[in-house]
C-alpha cells in the first residue's frame, strides 16, 4: 500500500471572508464553518477561537485534538466510518495541514479537566502547543445526554478538520512524503537480514465516553487485527476517550501521527524491517485479555514473523495487565519486547509505576514520565473554553500547580513526548 | 579558610573496642581519628580535620535505635561539627542501619550534611535510602579507601551546596525517587533504539524497573464453610446517600462499614457507588451486584455458609495508592479478625 502525503505548511490561521490557504496562512470563514457545524442540532451554539504558539493563553476543558487532512486521490475519505464512508483508506494521495490543529473542548459532566498552555513549561511537553489551533467551544443543547454531547463534539471536530483541509485540495503541497509498505510476500526485498519489527497498539475501549473508534465503530468487541500504518495516517483510528485522564489517553492527533509507526517507517530498510501494526483492545475481563494477548503474539510471531515488537498502551490500571500479558506471550514465543509506559509514581515519585508487574520478562521499558508529579504553570492573559476548571478551585487564569496528568499527551503513551523519569 | 570540622561515627569493631563480645557497649567518644578514621583523615588532607570519633556497640544500637541515636547525637553535637561521616558499614547488618539512622538524625536535628557508605544489599539501604545519602561501597572492608574517597567527595559537595549529578555520576545508591526530566529524543525513537539493541544482544538499559509487589500468601481454605462467619468487603465505593463518611471517588484514604443485619437484600437508593473507576449505573440500580447481600442470605438460609457478618466494609480502589490501600487493608483485616470473621468475600470493580 502506497500513500503520498502532501504536506502543506501552515504558519498562521486568520478569520476571513473566504476559507482558503494563501502564502502558508489558513484563512477561515468563521460563519460558513459555524453554520456547517451547527447543522447538528445537538449543538446549541458554537464559538470558534484561534490560539497561537507562544501566546500567553490557556485552553481548558480540552477533549480531543485533530489534525486537518483530506483525501485528494485514491479510495475512501479521511476518518472512515466517522464522517467518511466505510471504505479502505491509506492509498493514493492525502493532504495534511501541518502546523494546524482543531481542538475540541466542552463541558461534559464527569469528564476530568484537561488544559493546554501555549507557553511555559507545559507547552514544551506537547506537540500541539507548537501549532496554531482552531478551538471549538460548544454549548450543548438543553438536556442533552452525556453520550450525545460526546458524539456531537466528536463529529464537529472531525467535520471542522476535514473542512479546513479541503482548502488545500488544489494546492501544490510544500513537499510530498511517500509511505510505501508492500504486502508481506514482497516486504523482504532489500531488507534481508534486518530485524523484523511489529507494533502492538493497545486501545482502551470499554464504555461510553471511554472509546476510540476504528473505522467508525468503538473497539469494544475488537479482536487483535492488522492495520496498515497508512490507514492510521488517513484517520482509521479516532479518539472518543473523553472520560479518561488526559495524560493516559491517546488523542486523535497522536493516532494520525503515531510516532512509533513513524519511527519504524523512518528506519525501515535502514536498520529494520517494519512488518506491520497489530491493533487490539484492552478488554474489561481477564479471559478476553488472555485471548487477545495470545492472538496478538500469534499475529506477531506466526503471521508477520516479527523478531521484536514495541507495545504501547492506553490508560492505566487494568491496561497494565494487557501490557504484561502481551509481553509475556510475545517473549514466550521468542519475540523480543519493548514497552512504552507512563509512570504514575505518585506526587513524590515513590509509588510503584505499574499496577500489574506479573511478567518477569518485562525488562525493557521506555518511560514517558511521572504523570502524578506536579508542574508549575505561569499565569496567562486569556483563558479559552470556559470560566472555571473542573475539579480545581483555583481561578483558571492564574498561576497553577497541577499534576502533569492534566495536560493532554504530556506523558503520551504512544511516545509523543520527550518527558521521562530519572531515579534520584 | 578554616578547616572543616568532621565527626566520624563507627561501631565497636572498627572503633577498636572489640568484636561480638563487646557489641553491647554504650556510646562513647574519643578525640581525633581512629581506625578507619585515619583513612578518612588522609583522604580529607588539608580540607578538613577529624575532630572526634563517636563509637557505639552494634547490639546496643540495634536494641533501641531511638535511644541510641539520641545518645550518639548528643556526643556528636558536643564537637560542633560541620559534617558527619558514618561508617562505611559495607555489608554489616546491624552497623548499616545504625549508620543510616545516625546520618538521618544528624541531618534533621543538627542541620549539617551527613554521609554514609553501604553495600547495596545492606539492610540499612532499604531503611534509609530516602532519608540520607548513601555512597555505594564494596561488600567488605577491602573497599575502605575507595569508599572513603567517594564519601568525602560527596560530603564536601554537600557542604558547599553544589548541585549533585545523577546517583550514578555521584556513586550514590539511588533514593528510588522518580523525577521528571526531558530526554533528548522522543520516547518512540528511544523505544526503537532499545528494541534493536535487545534483538542484537547488545547491552541495553531499561528506563524503568518492574515494580516489586509484596506477595501475600493466601490464608488456608475455610474448613467448614457451613459454620463460617463471612464478611463482604468492596472497593467500588458503595455508600449510603449523602456519603456520610466522605469516601473519596478516587485515590481513597478512608473506608467505612455499614450495617446489613436484618437486611435480606440491598435496595436501589439505599446504597450507591461513588467510585470513578467503573460504569456505576448497574450497581446504582441494584447494589447487590457489587455487595451481594441477597445471594449470601440465600446461602445462609440453605446453611451453605454459617452466617453473614453484620456489616459490610467499603472503600474506593480507583487510583488509590498502594500505601493507602495497604493501610486500610490492614486496619479492616484487624477489625474483622477481632469480630471473629472466618472469611471475606472481596468484591472488586
Amino acid at each position: 500500500m502506497k500513500l503520498e502525503l502532501g504536506v502543506c505548511l501552515i504558519k498562521d490561521i486568520r478569520f476571513a471572508d473566504t476559507t482558503r490557504i494563501s502564502d502558508h496562512v489558513l484563512c477561515v470563514n468563521k460563519e460558513e464553518l459555524t453554520t456547517l457545524l451547527l447543522a447538528d442540532r445537538r449543538l446549541g451554539s458554537l464559538d470558534l477561537e484561534i490560539v497561537r504558539p507562544n501566546e500567553r493563553e490557556r485552553i481548558i476543558h480540552v477533549l480531543d485534538v485533530i489534525e486537518p487532512r483530506i483525501k485528494v486521490e485514491g479510495p475512501g475519505a479521511v476518518f472512515p466510518g466517522m464522517i467518511g464512508k466505510r471504505e479502505r483508506v491509506g492509498e493514493g494521495r492525502s493532504h495534511v495541514l501541518k502546523g494546524v490543529t482543531v481542538v475540541e473542548t466542552g463541558q461534559i459532566p464527569g469528564v476530568p479537566e484537561a488544559l493546554l498552555d501555549m507557553t511555559g513549561p507545559a507547552a514544551e511537553l506537547v506537540p500541539f502547543a507548537r501549532t496554531c489551533n482552531l478551538v471549538l467551544i460548544p454549548q450543548f443543547a438543553d438536556g442533552l445526554e452525556r453520550v450525545e454531547c460526546a458524539n456531537a463534539i466528536k463529529m464537529a471536530g472531525l467535520k471542522a478538520a476535514a473542512y479546513l483541509a479541503e482548502a488545500s485540495r488544489d494546492l501544490q503541497p510544500d513537499h510530498v512524503e511517500i509511505y510505501d509498505l508492500p504486502p508481506l510476500p514482497d516486504l523482504d526485498e532489500g531488507v534481508k537480514g534486518l530485524p523484523r519489527i511489529a507494533y502492538i497498539y493497545q486501545l482502551q475501549s470499554q464504555a461510553d465516553l471511554c472509546e476510540p473508534f476504528v473505522y467508525g465503530d468503538n473497539a469494544r468487541k475488537l479482536l487483535p487485527t492488522l492495520l496498515h500504518p497508512n490507514e492510521l495516517m488517513d484517520g482509521a483510528i479516532v479518539s472518543g476517550n473523553y472520560e479518561m485522564p488526559p495524560c493516559f489517553k491517546n488523542v486523535t492527533y497522536t493516532h494520525q501521527n503515531n510516532p512509533v509507526m513513524h519511527a519504524l517507517y523512518h528506519r525501515h530498510k535502514r536498520d529494520l524491517c517494519f512488518v506491520g501494526v497489530i491493533v487490539m483492545n484492552e478488554h474489561p475481563t481477564l479471559h478476553e485479555k488472555e485471548r487477545s494477548a495470545v492472538m496478538a503474539a500469534k499475529l506477531a510471531k506466526d503471521i508477520l514473523g516479527a523478531d521484536g515488537v514495541i507495545i504501547t498502551k492506553e490508560g492505566g490500571g487494568h491496561a497494565d495487565t494487557d501490557l504484561m500479558l502481551n509481553c509475556q506471550r510475545c517473549e514466550e514465543v521468542g519475540v523480543k519486547t519493548v514497552l512504552v509506559v507512563d509512570e504514575p509514581a505518585g506526587p513524590d515519585g515513590t509509588a510503584p509505576p505499574l499496577s500489574d508487574a506479573s511478567s518477569d520478562r518485562a525488562d525493557a521499558f521506555v518511560s514517558t514520565g511521572n504523570s502524578n508529579e506536579s508542574i508549575e504553570l505561569p499565569s496567562v492573559d486569556r483563558v479559552i473554553g470556559g470560566k472555571a476548571l473542573a475539579g480545581v478551585s483555583d481561578p483558571p487564569q492564574g498561576a497553577l500547580s497541577v499534576p502533569v496528568m492534566m495536560i493532554p499527551s504530556a506523558t503520551s503513551q504512544v511516545g509523543f513526548t520527550r518527558l521521562t523519569t530519572v531515579e534520584v | 579558610m578554616e578547616k572543616l570540622r568532621i565527626v566520624h561515627f563507627m561501631n565497636q569493631f572498627f572503633g577498636g573496642i572489640g568484636g561480638e563480645e563487646m557489641a553491647h557497649v554504650s556510646p562513647q567518644s574519643k578525640k581525633d581519628a581512629i581506625g578507619p578514621g585515619t583513612v578518612l583523615q588522609e583522604v580529607l588532607g588539608k580540607q578538613g580535620q577529624v575532630v572526634g570519633t563517636v563509637i557505639c556497640g552494634d547490639n546496643y544500637f540495634a536494641e533501641d535505635m531511638e535511644k541510641a541515636a539520641h545518645e550518639v547525637l548528643r556526643l556528636i553535637e558536643s564537637y560542633q561539627p560541620d559534617l558527619l561521616v558514618a561508617g562505611p558499614a559495607f555489608n554489616a547488618g546491624r552497623y548499616g542501619p545504625a549508620c543510616g539512622k545516625v546520618c538521618h538524625v544528624v541531618q534533621e536535628q543538627l542541620g549539617i550534611p551527613a554521609v554514609t557508605g553501604l553495600y547495596e544489599e545492606n539492610p540499612g539501604v532499604d531503611l534509609f535510602r530516602r532519608s540520607t545519602y548513601i555512597v555505594k561501597t564494596a561488600n567488605s572492608a577491602q573497599g575502605m579507601r575507595e569508599a572513603m574517597t567517594n564519601m568525602v567527595k560527596l560530603a564536601l559537595k554537600l557542604h558547599a551546596r553544589e548541585q549533585l549529578g545523577t546517583p550514578e555520576e555521584e556513586g550514590l545508591i539511588s533514593r528510588g525517587v522518580k523525577k521528571n526530566r526531558l530526554a533528548e529524543h522522543l520516547a518512540s525513537e528511544r523505544a526503537v533504539d532499545l528494541l534493536l539493541k535487545k534483538i542484537k544482544g547488545e547491552p541495553y538499559r531499561s528506563e524503568m524497573r518492574l515494580p516489586r509487589f509484596e506477595k501475600v500468601p493466601p490464608a488456608p481454605p475455610v474448613e467448614e464453610l457451613s459454620k463460617a462467619l463471612i464478611a463482604i468487603v468492596v472497593e467500588g465505593g458503595l455508600v449510603p446517600p449523602e456519603n456520610p463518611d466522605r469516601i473519596e471517588s478516587a485515590r481513597a484514604t478512608r473506608y467505612a462499614k455499614y450495617p446489613i443485619s436484618g437486611k435480606d437484600t440491598l435496595t436501589q437508593g439505599e446504597f450507591a457507588p461513588v467510585s470513578g473507576g467503573f460504569e456505576k449505573a448497574f450497581v446504582a440500580q441494584n447494589p447487590n451486584r457489587l455487595c451481594p447481600v441477597d445471594v449470601l442470605r440465600e446461602l445462609e438460609r440453605e446453611k451453605r455458609i454459617g452466617k453473614l457478618y453484620d456489616y459490610f466494609y467499603t472503600t474506593t480502589g480507583f487510583a488509590t495508592s498502594l500505601a493507602s490501600a495497604k493501610q486500610m487493608g490492614e486496619a479492616i483485616a484487624k477489625e474483622l479478625k477481632a469480630a471473629h470473621v472466618d472469611a471475606v468475600l472481596l468484591v472488586s470493580t
